[in-house]
């Protein structure tokens, strides 16, 4: 019995069927859980799923290329959706025509900012130069920081790593900011936590109001096409 | 069967490759993804006919947005013990500079945004103070 039990999960666990159906699965489960919680940004479905997926591929001793082989169909879509973005960008394209001046001189002071505190605060911190360098292109979405970490010696796995735990605490810590500083337009909201928090602040950002994750996916593709310009030039500059 | 979600997707994926194509073609240091967002939008602006079908692909993908991040998260839950010399570092340097990231992009933003006058906001961008 449990021999077959045993044969069955060797044959399943080879399959891409498994991780696959397990990140739909997860997923659907914290979404539950931050329903539940009504959307409170702690209950991050994504944080949520993620941990259920990490436990069990560790108890079970599953290998995250195994697991892979099934989720790579899911994290394919990530372009794709990068592309779609342009869709909700362009029905309010009214409304960023008005507002340009200020999101962009947002965007870029937001940059600064973000760029040169975790540059002091890490340096200071003791992190070795190569840490330093990855934590550099970690407000850009995780594909765009990868290429600019490369391009600036830093290291591109890392990078990525450091872009989702951005995303998350991003995206976990966006109401509570805004709401202390008293800001109320759904626009800014939105547009900080894709200038901040890309992608995942983006997710975050639609949970709220489509207004919010417009604007978040319009932050997110001008970060991303500022970022690929600026980074690696100014990185050149620097060292 | 005509379906405006098929075609939307398809037309995802077209675009989705041009932006690839010429990311990689004129070796820019733009990302495919992110080309293609340019292409889609001025696909959007220039070719009425596409809008239809590209709203309804958007409409069914961009809900589960969170979804796409699962297996990069899962990917980065596994890499956490392979921090630990920087770690400390590294986590207080990201949580403070994002907040600062926020705080900064949201209150420059404010400051800077055109107040439109209460009667004159347009219907469609007024959804505010719910959170």
């Amino acid at each position: 019995m449990s021999d077959e039990l045993f044969r069955i999960w060797v044959y399943l666990s080879a399959t891409p069927l498994l991780g696959l159906t397990l990140t739909l699965v997860a997923y659907q489960i914290g979404m539950v859980i931050a329903a539940r919680a009504e959307f409170h940004p702690l209950a991050n479905p994504v944080l949520i799923a993620m941990s259920i997926i990490a436990v069990l591929l560790w108890a079970t001793q599953t290998p995250y290329k195994t697991y892979f082989e099934g989720a790579q169909f899911v994290h394919f879509l990530l372009g794709t959706a990068t592309v779609a973005l342009a869709v909700p960008f362009f029905e309010r394209i009214a409304a960023l025509r008005r507002n340009a001046v200020a999101l962009v001189i947002g965007l870029i002071a937001g940059a600064t900012a973000t760029l040169a505190v975790a540059i002091a605060l890490a340096t200071l911190l003791g992190a070795s130069p190569a840490s330093v360098a990855s934590l550099i292109p970690k407000t850009v979405t995780a594909p765009i920081a990868m290429g600019i970490s490369e391009a600036i010696g830093g290291i591109p796995t890392l990078s990525a790593v450091f872009c989702i735990v951005t995303g998350i605490v991003g995206a976990a810590s966006g109401k509570v900011i805004f709401d202390w500083l008293g800001i109320k337009s759904m626009t800014i909201r939105g547009f900080s936590l894709g200038a901040n928090a890309h992608g995942i602040g983006t997710a975050r950002a639609y949970l709220v109001s489509a207004e919010a994750g417009a604007f978040a996916g319009l932050a997110l593709g001008l970060h991303g096409i500022l970022a690929s310009l600026v980074l690696p030039w100014a990185a050149k500059w620097i060292s | 069967m005509d379906s405006p979600i098929l075609r939307g997707f398809t037309l995802l994926l077209l675009l989705q490759l041009a932006g690839e194509a010429v990311s990689r073609g004129l070796s820019l240091p733009i990302a495919g993804p992110i080309v293609g967002f340019v292409l889609a939008a001025i696909a959007l602006w220039a070719v009425p006919l596409l809008r239809e079908p590209l709203k309804a692909a958007a409409g069914a993908l961009l809900p589960h947005l969170s979804l796409l991040f699962v297996p990069a998260g899962v990917g980065v839950v596994l890499y956490l013990k392979e921090l630990r010399q920087d770690g400390l570092a590294i986590i207080v340097a990201i949580l403070v500079s994002t907040w600062i990231g926020l705080a900064t992009t949201a209150w420059v933003g404010e400051k800077l945004l055109p107040k439109s006058p209460k009667t004159t906001a347009g219907a469609g961008d007024t959804d505010e103070s719910r959170s």
